[in-house]
């Protein structure tokens, strides 16, 4: 009998709850979103698409707008400030234009007017990797200054307190944030540590074969030097081309900061050829960017309202702390999309 | 007796003022920058300006015949790219190679074969098919902009070698330098390039085989870029395909035209090379070891450069010849 009633009253609460789903089904979350995100555009405008950071961007964003129903572009400028531009340009005054443009500047100026233009034109800009003089409508990136101050704290620890402490610089060149922000954070450190000091600082203008020419110049004129930072690890092969025909790997501990793939950096880390990279936490940072895309598109606010910093975390990997997971395989990043 | 001293100035023709140039940043550097007169500085320096000077090489034949090449750089880096990324992909040794090489000599016909049969410009034939080479090579053939050398392969052991601590770059330079200056002096199609160069239709008309040699002179430049990219993997253990959108090529045409060698073309040869990689590379260095920033560097460069060509202007006016012809 009591059993019967349990029975019966499980069932009326079943009823009950199934009389109930159409009102759980009203959760108003789904509708929003995929009214305010599908159909989307969203345009990636890198300074070349054939580079790690790059491709990696791409790869997750890819997946992410996709997932939400949006349509995701990319332009390759091939580091080419006037293809980029007219890239940028295009998009602007495209009939279909992008609703989100996501633009790697290669300098502080070159894109600025521009990118205030699709401002204007009602698309929202997030600048990524390189900093601008340009309020976008997010800056995903690192924090320059404070990578700089990481690979010369890095240098610092790699060169030791016994050491000549004598560090030497591979600038990258003197018009791109990249480069002088992260000076002006090694400089930082080096006023914090008076006995360090800083005996050489060429550019290599991005390019390995004048790194490494600069670079065995510097060890020549300053044979005691024990650390070397050099800006980029798409020029370091350069710099670590020349210690390794100086004969001085064990004495010269190479720094360098990168995107974090797998060959260009762990692989170095590795076998040796750099003693610490400064690396993005790649797969974080387009997952800040998908966040804000997909927050500015549903917030309704005009292109340009707010300006936040969205720094991605930032570490000095060296080979005692290396971890399986220390880099990301663009390869396996790569085959997400591939079905 | 009195016009001695101005018949010496008129002998200075480019090659010789930028020699002086060279020669006076070279005592002045020695003197003023410890260190800048050393041997390991030397050989540094030398080498600084090897592959450099090897495509210069490759160029001065094709311009002393009056053409130019402007697909060597995406030539040299995207054929050895391409061979890198063959190797990675496990493909043997010997099919990338002869794949590669295929591919290098391939180009080389077809520059040499529109300028010379279907009259296209060299400017434009080879601007185009640089482009070409670098779109389809970055699209279709490798994974990205930089390509490693993989472990332990000849390509990376090549770049170790050193025979009386001077490395194999330089040798190689030196090699092919001698090699061509005996081409262009000593041998019958050697003498031909300048005949050629100087007024093509004589040349014709007196039996030449004007149109063969120009396709040579194409190839010979591609397989000289396949050499010069290999060499550049070989010191930095990976090649990156950006180096075809730096200034590189600028620096080829100015390391032959500097040296003296006139785009007009029929003048020149390798001594002319030689002085303008020397007057580069010692500019460099001594900027490097004074530690001079890079724009300050470009500006410099070219302050230097343009004085060598506006002395070289009022000491030598432009001929009749020249001023109908024109440059390029």
């Amino acid at each position: 009998m009591k059993m019967i009633r349990t029975f019966l009253t499980a069932a009326a609460m079943t009823a009950a709850t199934l009389a109930a789903v159409p009102a759980a089904a009203q959760d108003p979350g789904p509708m929003t979103y995929s009214e305010a995100l599908s159909g989307k555009r969203v345009l990636l405008v890198p300074m070349a698409m054939g580079f790690d950071l790059a491709q990696g961007w791409a790869a997750i964003l890819e997946h992410e707008v996709s997932a939400f129903g949006g349509i995701f572009e990319t332009r390759d400028p091939n580091w080419s400030v006037e293809a980029g531009a007219q890239a940028i340009t295009e998009a602007i005054s495209s009939e279909q234009k992008p609703d989100v443009l996501i633009v790697m500047s290669p300098d502080m100026n070159s894109y600025s007017k521009l990118m205030k233009r699709a401002q204007k034109a009602g698309i929202y800009v997030l600048l990524i990797d390189n900093p601008a003089n340009f309020k976008p409508d997010a800056y995903i990136g690192s924090d320059w200054t404070q990578l700089g101050r990481l690979e010369a704290e890095a240098a610092i620890k790699g060169c030791g307190e016994d050491s000549s402490k004598q560090i030497g610089l591979v600038q990258g060149d003197q018009v791109n944030a990249t480069s002088l922000f992260q000076y002006a954070g090694i400089m930082d450190v080096m006023a914090k540590n008076p006995g360090f000091e800083i005996v050489a600082k060429p550019d290599s203008n991005w390019d390995a074969t004048t790194s490494r020419n600069v670079t065995t110049t510097m060890l020549q004129q300053h044979p005691d030097i024990c650390a070397i930072i050099d800006f980029w690890d798409g020029d370091a092969t350069g710099a670590a081309a020349a210690i390794r025909d100086a004969g001085m790997q064990d004495q010269v501990f190479l720094v360098t900061t990168g995107g974090g793939e797998k060959a260009a950096d762990c692989d170095m880390i590795e076998n040796g050829t750099y003693g610490a990279v400064v690396m993005t936490e790649l797969a974080q940072e387009s997952y800040n960017m998908v966040t804000i895309i997909k927050y500015l598109l549903q917030s309704g606010q005009e292109p340009g309202t707010s300006s936040p910093y969205i720094y991605t975390l930032l570490k000095a990997t060296t080979k005692a702390d290396l971890k399986p997971d220390s880099c990301w395989d663009l390869k396996a990043l790569q085959a997400m999309n591939a079905d | 007796m009195d016009i001695g001293p101005l018949s010496n100035l008129k002998n200075l023709n480019q090659e010789r003022i930028v020699l002086i140039v060279a020669v006076l940043i070279f005592v002045t550097a020695s003197v003023a920058l410890p260190g800048f007169l050393s041997a390991p500085n030397l050989i540094a320096i030398v080498r600084s300006i090897s592959v450099l000077g090897i495509l210069a090489l490759g160029m001065s034949v094709v311009i002393i015949g009056r053409g130019i090449d402007l697909s060597m750089v995406a030539i040299m880096a995207m054929s050895v790219a391409w061979y890198l990324q063959l190797l990675g992909n496990g493909v043997p040794d010997q099919t990338a190679m002869l794949l590669v090489l295929a591919g290098v000599l391939a180009i080389g016909l077809l520059n040499g074969f529109l300028v010379a049969y279907a009259d296209v410009p060299a400017i434009f034939v080879t601007l185009a098919s640089g482009s070409f080479v670098f779109g389809y090579v970055r699209s279709q053939l490798i994974s990205s902009d930089a390509v490693p050398v993989p472990e332990g392969h000849w390509v990376a052991l090549l770049g170790g070698l050193r025979f009386a601590s001077i490395p194999v770059e330089v040798y190689l330079f030196a090699l092919l330098s001698g090699a061509m200056f005996l081409f262009l002096r000593y041998t019958k199609w050697g003498r031909y390039v300048y005949y050629a160069g100087d007024n093509p239709i004589a040349a014709r008309n007196i039996g030449i085989p004007v149109r063969p040699m120009l396709v040579l002179r194409y190839v010979l430049a591609a397989l000289i870029s396949f050499v010069a990219g290999l060499l550049t993997a070989a010191s930095l253990h990976s090649i990156n395909t950006r180096v075809v959108n730096s200034n590189l090529l600028y620096d080829i045409v100015l390391v032959a035209v500097i040296g003296g060698i006139g785009l007009s073309g029929g003048k020149g040869g390798v001594r002319n090379v030689l002085v303008g990689a020397a007057l580069i590379g010692i500019m460099l260095n001594a900027m490097t070891i004074i530690d001079i920033p890079l724009l300050y560097q470009n500006l410099i460069k070219s302050t230097i450069l343009l004085f060598a060509i506006i002395v070289d202007g009022v000491l030598n006016p432009r001929d009749e010849q020249t001023a109908q012809q024109g440059d390029i």
